[in-house]
């Protein structure tokens, strides 16, 4: 075998950074099979992942991470480019910026229940925008918000609350 | 189930408690637009009465065929009794949107309710 002519120096980094994204990416595919009673009502079990990464590496690994999960799973379910793909894509950023804040509160009082909490918000937040100014230019829009509302909250507590039992499992 | 509670910082109850509290009043603040406010009563396109849905009453007009008894009770409204043949308005039951409209057209009569923002009425959308 002809060695390579261009070596690329893999950091444990990397390879972090791929093993928490597949689990991610598989959580969001099997996640795209579920049915759902309305558009933008999913559990988004995928940020689970990034909330442990956030977590134990920072936010720089987990923006690698959620990102590269709204990207492969969105070529896995054949919707890159499509417009759920760029609500995604808002609604992930929206997050990660949500958690790049929110990372700085203290963590004796604030865990990954907030973390999670305030992502939701910011994801449906980021999602509401886009769509409100380039999908449903109309106000008609925001009657969606008290029900995704709730939505975010829950699916925030359970997933903020999953996230810490596997933290301190694993601990 | 105590295991689960105990994953909760003294913070994340207030953060878990502000959020519900804002999901809750976003219930009331953006469900509630476009209350109908007032029941108009016209008899062949003029204005014979006018009464805020605030308070129960019961209002008759007389057209050509006879009495046709509107009824108003806090936050609706209905036509109870119609001489006309086909009974529509009647059958149409409360109103209670904006704009939403009663037309008992045998005996000239509409029962209209308006306030809230201005958009479609029941017939044209």
């Amino acid at each position: 075998m002809t060695a390579s002519t261009i070596e690329l120096a893999v950091t444990a980094s990397d390879r972090r950074i791929a093993r928490y994204a597949a689990a991610a990416i598989a959580l969001s595919v099997a996640e795209a099979a579920l049915p759902s009673p309305l558009p933008g009502v999913k559990p988004g079990l995928a940020n689970i992942v990034v909330l442990i990464v956030l977590e134990r590496h920072g936010v720089r690994e987990a923006v690698w991470v959620s990102l590269l999960r709204v990207f492969a799973t969105s070529l896995l379910i054949g919707q890159f480019l499509a417009p759920g793909f760029f609500l995604s894509l808002a609604g992930a950023l929206a997050s990660l910026l949500a958690l790049a804040v929110a990372s700085r509160l203290p963590r004796r009082w604030f865990g990954a229940v907030t973390m999670s909490v305030l992502a939701a918000f910011a994801h449906l937040a980021g999602q509401l925008l886009l769509a409100r100014l380039w999908l449903v230019p109309h106000d008609g829009l925001f009657y969606l918000v008290p029900v995704l509302g709730l939505s975010a909250l829950v699916f925030g507590i359970v997933n903020g609350l999953i996230a810490a039992r596997l933290m301190e499992l694993s601990s | 189930m105590k295991r689960w509670l105990s994953l909760l910082k003294t913070g994340d109850w207030l953060i878990v408690l502000l959020s519900a509290a804002a999901v809750g009043f976003s219930f009331p603040l953006l469900w509630t637009r476009g209350q109908a406010e007032r029941a108009v009563i016209r008899l062949d396109g003029r204005i014979v009465a006018e009464y805020p849905l605030t308070e129960a009453r019961k209002f008759a007009v007389q057209g050509p065929l006879g009495e046709t008894v509107i009824e108003i009770q806090p936050g609706r409204a209905r036509v109870l009794a119609d001489p006309g043949r086909h009974q529509y308005c009647v059958k149409q039951g409360w109103l209670t949107r904006p704009n939403a409209i009663a037309l008992c057209a045998p005996n000239h009569v509409s029962l209209t309710l308006t306030g809230g923002e201005p958009s479609h009425d029941s017939l044209n959308y």
